[in-house]
């Protein structure tokens, strides 16, 4: 294998930036609060002297880039593991660093993090169905939208909360049938389909908006949302409980489907095949897969997932339908699905990351930290830049995705 | 003449003017739909169906008559400013359209995808725009100083792309993509910073572009068309140049056409790449010039508008071609203008643009979709059955 020097060297750089904070760091502690108010056995808060954590810090960041150079030595990759708990641990310092002399609200953090990272979630998981089975999708931005704008006027004329959730599955299996349709019988450039059907989603619905819906608000942009479930027991774990099991339909839901697309994928036949086809569709046509079929059935179901992350914007966030209000969540899915390499779970924790620096952006808002606002949300795209340029190990996505696929 | 004509009903261009006028109608349906008399008039169809059919008629028309006059030659104005200012108007929102839609066809011809051209505007608007407001210079070297300001960052911005895919095979669209919001974010955050934001403002906005910065307004000061438009005419025979009579045109055009080709002929591909994305950066930024230093007179979050999406939409729609796209910028520019009255006047939002213009690039993109609404054979391919029949 040929040595590559990339991990280590970035692992240097974040080393060298930690010893700079470490340094600089200012006297005194950050308090880490851990309570919501929910849990049967309290949490006690953490005061963390921010020096010390620092050089703590810094000390197994060292340690972690010593270990990775040792490895590109023998010609071995950093694992994703010690990856993923070197970025993790680099976090832990920033973030005491941040709210030196504050308390960090971490339970509740978290919490609004999840409650961003449901509709990335949802759209990643539509964006890794259409690329596994080799239709590049660009339109989650679109189907997400479709979704938001069916269910809120679903639900506001019909009340029924089950209704808005199934207009939003169909709104955005819709959305996903025009890009296969282009992309599948009219062998359009799937790239140029995608931009453009987003565009479309956007007229579409600020039209409506601004004609129909608008003109009567009560009875058009007016739908019930979903109340917040508490599960018995589970919801009354320290941290954990509030944060994953005090929740709304939507997000139980989310749970699901990431664990079904997950195992449709990689643990049953219909995946093997839809992977089959993503990956060499002339092979899957030769044994008898029906390749168009394949491609139509995964992007519209992928589709329908993503509407219905449309509809926790209207049914499980705001309460009702704005323009463009999804405002680039399709494009920030569209790079947790690339962050995680085309693996749903993967995709599932880029999202919740991408989620916890928006986030944390509010957080650090209310604090009235003078860290710019923007730099953290420029994070989920410039990490993406990061991950395609390769320097977090190889991405590649399915050999297929972007090509049409000609009969003959 | 002959050739003119035939170049009008040869199949391909037959399709684009459909697909077009297919756009239309389907807007005007949906403008019909959302049309308050309408929906009122619907609710007695079958009484009186020559008042819904009425609704219907004065709807449409209403809306694109007002775009009409929005866009072309305002009839109803009462002196001839009000009368011509639409035309300039379309002319004004077609120079940065075409200029952006030239440096995403450059893009397209050498094979690339460029979907960035809204963090390349921005970045040359935010160029020209420092350039403009901070620096003293005499007028005669401001503005030109202020213009290549904006090139070089947009250049850099473009290019930088083209490098990642040299160096590290980092897919375009992607990285295109991203870099748009990162762009945007990172002008919003400079329009607060001392740097860039107009002292005692409370909104992110910068200072007044310097007078001597500002590209002439040639018609006088109540029409916003200025020399940025004749620029970009001077841009789409440039690029005709580069890339039908330059050695480096005939290099994108090979690497567009073969990459692995374009190699064995001994072209530098990664090079190639960069230069391709500097040229198209160049050429989005050029927009962004002439909205910050001409249409506009401050830097503000919104100076790149929905410019990157019409640019991808005018490149396709003008096939690449640096008088298509022409053509086609004019087209959407007109489209633009003329939405500001049809949203005033006829309160039909805005948005419809948006509509038309994605069904336009749809349509033209599957041509056998506009044949079969229009039922309109295949020559191509009845002429190749026919060949395979006779062999």
């Amino acid at each position: 294998m040929k040595r590559s020097i990339k991990t280590p060297v970035g692992f240097s750089v974040i080393a060298a930036l930690s010893l700079w904070l470490a340094v600089s760091a200012p006297e005194g502690t950050t308090l880490f609060s851990f309570n919501a108010g929910k849990e049967l056995l309290a949490v006690p808060d953490l005061y963390i002297p921010v020096a010390g954590a620092s050089w703590l810090i810094f000390a197994l960041l060292l340690a972690a880039t010593a270990g990775s150079w040792l490895l590109a030595l023998k010609r071995k990759k950093t694992p994703l593991w010690l990856t993923a708990l070197f970025a993790f641990a680099f976090v832990q310092q920033v973030l005491v660093l941040l709210f030196v002399g504050e308390m960090f609200p971490v339970t509740t953090t978290l919490q609004g993090s999840l409650a961003l990272a449901v509709p990335l979630i949802f759209g990643s998981l539509a964006g890794v169905l259409s690329e596994r089975v080799g239709v590049v999708n660009i339109a989650i931005e679109g189907q997400l939208l479709a979704g938001a704008f069916a269910s809120a006027m679903v639900t506001s004329i019909t009340h029924s909360l089950t209704l808005g959730l199934l207009a939003a599955a169909i709104a955005g299996s819709l959305i996903a049938g025009v890009l296969a349709v282009f992309s599948i019988k009219y062998v359009v450039d799937q790239i140029i389909v995608g931009v453009v059907v987003n565009v479309l989603v956007i007229g579409l619905t600020s039209f409506l908006y601004s004609t129909v819906m608008t003109r009567d608000l009560v009875a058009l942009n007016q739908p019930e949302r979903f109340a917040q479930i508490d599960l018995p027991f589970l919801s009354q774990i320290p941290i954990i409980g509030p944060l994953l099991f005090s929740q709304t339909l939507i997000v139980y839901l989310m749970y699901v489907a990431v664990a079904a697309v997950y195992i449709a994928l990689f643990k049953t036949r219909w995946g093997l095949r839809v992977r089959a086809v993503g990956e060499y569709p002339k092979a899957a046509d030769t044994v008898g897969i029906k390749v168009y079929r394949t491609r139509y059935m995964s992007v519209m179901l992928g589709g329908a997932l993503a509407g219905i992350g449309g509809a926790f914007f209207t049914l499980g966030a705001v309460g009702s339908f704005s323009k463009e209000m999804t405002a680039g969540a399709g494009y920030i899915a569209l790079a947790a699905l690339i962050f995680g390499r085309w693996n749903p779970i993967l995709a599932t924790l880029a999202a919740l990351m991408f989620g916890f620096a928006q986030n944390l952006q509010s957080v650090l808002s209310i604090i009235g930290s003078d860290v710019p606002s923007q730099f953290l949300l420029m994070l989920p795209y410039a990490l993406t830049v990061v991950a395609v340029a390769g320097l977090v190990g190889k991405v590649t996505g399915p050999a297929a995705t972007g090509k049409p696929y000609i009969k003959s | 003449m002959n050739k003119v004509v035939k170049q009008i009903f040869n199949p391909s261009s037959l399709v684009t003017v459909l697909a077009v006028l297919a756009s239309f109608l389907i807007g005007g349906l949906l403008i019909a739909f959302a049309n308050e008399n309408v929906q009122a008039t619907a609710g007695y169809l079958f009484a009186r169906p020559a008042d819904f059919l009425y609704a219907v008629w004065n709807a449409i028309f209403g809306a694109y008559d007002a775009l009409f006059r929005g866009s072309i030659f305002n009839y109803k104005a009462l002196d001839t400013v009000g009368m011509i200012k639409p035309l300039t108007e379309t002319l004004t929102y077609a120079t940065p359209i075409t200029l952006a839609g030239l440096g995403m066809a450059v893009a397209f011809r050498s094979g690339l995808f460029n979907i960035g051209g809204t963090g390349q505007i921005i970045f040359g608007a935010m160029g020209a725009a420092w350039v403009g407001f901070s620096l003293d210079l005499p007028a005669i070297i401001h503005l030109p100083v202020a213009v290549l300001a904006g090139i070089l960052a947009s250049a850099f911005f473009g290019g930088f792309v083209g490098f990642l895919k040299a160096a590290t095979g980092a897919n375009e669209v992607i990285v295109t993509i991203m870099m748009n919001y990162i762009a945007g974010l990172l002008l919003f955050w400079i329009l607060t910073t001392p740097l860039f934001q107009a002292p005692n403002a409370t909104n992110p906005i910068s200072p007044e572009i310097a007078q001597s910065a500002k590209y002439w307004r040639f018609m006088g000061d109540e029409y916003r068309i200025n020399a940025a438009f004749f620029v970009m005419l001077a841009m789409v025979a440039t690029v005709w140049w580069l890339l039908n009579r330059s050695s480096i045109g005939f290099q994108f055009r090979a690497l567009g056409h073969n990459p692995n080709a374009a190699k064995v002929a001994g072209i530098n591909i990664g090079l190639t790449y960069v230069l391709v994305m500097a040229v198209s950066g160049a050429l989005a930024g050029l927009a962004g010039t002439a909205q910050v230093l001409g249409a506009e007179k401050y830097l503000t979050p919104s100076v790149a508008a929905s410019f990157g999406f019409d640019a991808i939409t005018v490149a396709l729609l003008g096939r690449s071609k640096p008088l298509g796209v022409l053509a086609a910028g004019v087209l959407f520019g007109a489209l633009r203008a003329g939405a500001v009255i049809m949203q005033a006047n006829q309160k039909v939002p805005i948005d419809i643009v948006l509509i038309v213009q994605s069904l336009v690039v749809l349509f033209i993109a599957a041509p056998p979709l506009v044949r079969f609404m229009f039922r309109i054979p295949d020559v191509a391919k009845r002429q190749a059955q026919k060949n395979q029949v006779a062999a």
